[in-house]
């Protein structure tokens, strides 16, 4: 099965595993992940003002390349995923952006948020299944313990993501128990790592990390995984928490468990 | 001025702020709530007052993180992020007002530092 797939400008940079282990372990799994051919950065954080339309055409664009393939439109960086799924709501239910956007793209037919965007973990649960995915699982990560950290982009705002109750989610928590390893409950698994202010206010990143960490460690997690690069780096290195366990992106596990990890 | 800038931010934010009880849930949930001068909720009943010059003035433009518990979690669907960041646009929109300039950039660099963290404060400190 075919679909379109936009990694984002850190997944070619310092997040390559990211991406890397989330298309070998497609291809394990029957699917195939065809890039975009040309896209631009999303730009990392979605603009939510309603009359900002040029920092908006770098997803419209992306979505549009996808509904011309006829494809759904995967993502995979928590952000890259965020900024795209808010842009296509606007192009869809805003029509005042959306024809100002248009007039910008000057298409034969205008984008009104046709394009279907899923996130890899969608992919996972809903094309794959967590049955059949448990199924292909060669090596089970038995017996370890495991946090989900959704952090603050995959399921916010709600109404606009759909990916999950918002504020009790279960996708990655499933995701964890299909590949054959234990999900450990916590209550910061939704707040924020701190995020971009770190550029230039680490001490609010230093706080948030911190107390994720320190709760992750509390609830006798061995380790953490998300789907967000700035969440990672944050997590290693800015935390200042005492225990330091290891964080490190989903599809990692996932290749490991499905035996394409070399 | 005030009046042009309490309109502007509303016609950007598209954030009714006739909406908000105050109950001060947005606030509560903040991850920033420590770092900001004027908290969620302030916007919102500033906004409504049109005192808008001490949060054009104010640090806690730059210290949302984005993170949208505020969005997510007001009962009243107001929206408070939306409110904060219309008016850091309307800070930033003004000539030689960015919060962050390119040149800063090199220096706040180290070697695992992802590209979105960049991307991002760019979009959100700069125009
Ligand atoms: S949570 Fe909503 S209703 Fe409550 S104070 Fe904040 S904006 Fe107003
Ligand atoms: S989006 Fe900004 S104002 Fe709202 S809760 Fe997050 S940091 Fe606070």
């Amino acid at each position: 099965m075919n679909f379109s797939y936009y990694p984002g400008c850190t997944l070619k940079n310092k997040a390559q595993d990211l991406d890397r282990w989330a298309r070998l372990s497609a291809e394990a799994l029957g699917i195939h992940l065809e890039e975009l051919e040309t896209w631009q950065c999303c730009g990392g954080a979605y603009s939510m003002g309603k009359d900002e339309i040029a920092s908006k055409l770098a997803s419209v664009r992306a979505l549009q390349a996808a509904k011309e393939k006829g494809q759904d439109l995967v993502t995979l960086c928590s952000a890259c995923h965020n900024v795209l799924k808010q842009a296509n709501d606007a192009m869809a239910n805003d029509p005042d952006f959306s024809l100002r956007a248009n007039n910008y793209m000057a298409l034969d037919t205008p984008y009104k948020g046709e394009t279907k965007v899923i996130h890899y973990l969608e992919l996972l649960r809903d094309v794959v299944g967590f049955d059949n995915l448990k199924k292909a699982v060669k090596n089970p990560l038995k017996g370890k313990k495991i946090a989900a950290y959704y952090g603050c982009l995959l399921l916010r705002p709600g109404k606009v993501m759909q990916m999950d109750n918002p504020e009790n989610p279960r996708i990655m928590e499933d995701f964890i128990r299909a590949i054959g390893a234990e999900p450990v409950l916590w209550a910061n698994r939704n707040e924020c790592c701190g995020g971009y202010a770190v550029l230039e206010d680490k001490a609010i990143a230093v706080k948030k990390s911190t107390a994720v960490m320190d709760n992750a460690a509390d609830q006798q997690a061995e380790m953490l995984i998300t789907a967000c690069p700035l969440c990672l780096y944050n997590l290693t290195k800015n935390s200042a928490s005492e225990t330091r366990l290891p964080v490190k992106y989903f599809t990692e596990l996932l290749a490991e468990a499905l035996g394409v990890k070399e | 001025m005030s009046k042009y800038d309490r309109e502007q931010i509303l016609r950007t934010s598209g954030v009714n702020v006739l909406k908000c009880m105050r109950c001060g849930k947005c606030s509560a949930t903040c991850p920033s709530y420590d770092e900001m001068e004027y908290h969620p909720h302030q916007f919102v009943y500033m906004v409504e007052k049109g005192e808008i010059e001490p949060l054009l003035q104010s640090k806690s433009l730059y210290k949302c993180l984005s993170c949208f518990a505020c969005v997510e979690r007001c009962p009243r669907g107001v929206e408070p992020a939306k409110l904060v960041e219309a008016v850091r646009l309307q800070v930033i929109r003004q000539q030689g007002m960015n919060h962050l300039k390119p040149d800063d950039i090199p220096a706040l660099l180290d070697d695992d530092l992802p590209q979105q963290a960049i991307v991002t404060a760019l979009r959100k400190y700069s125009k």
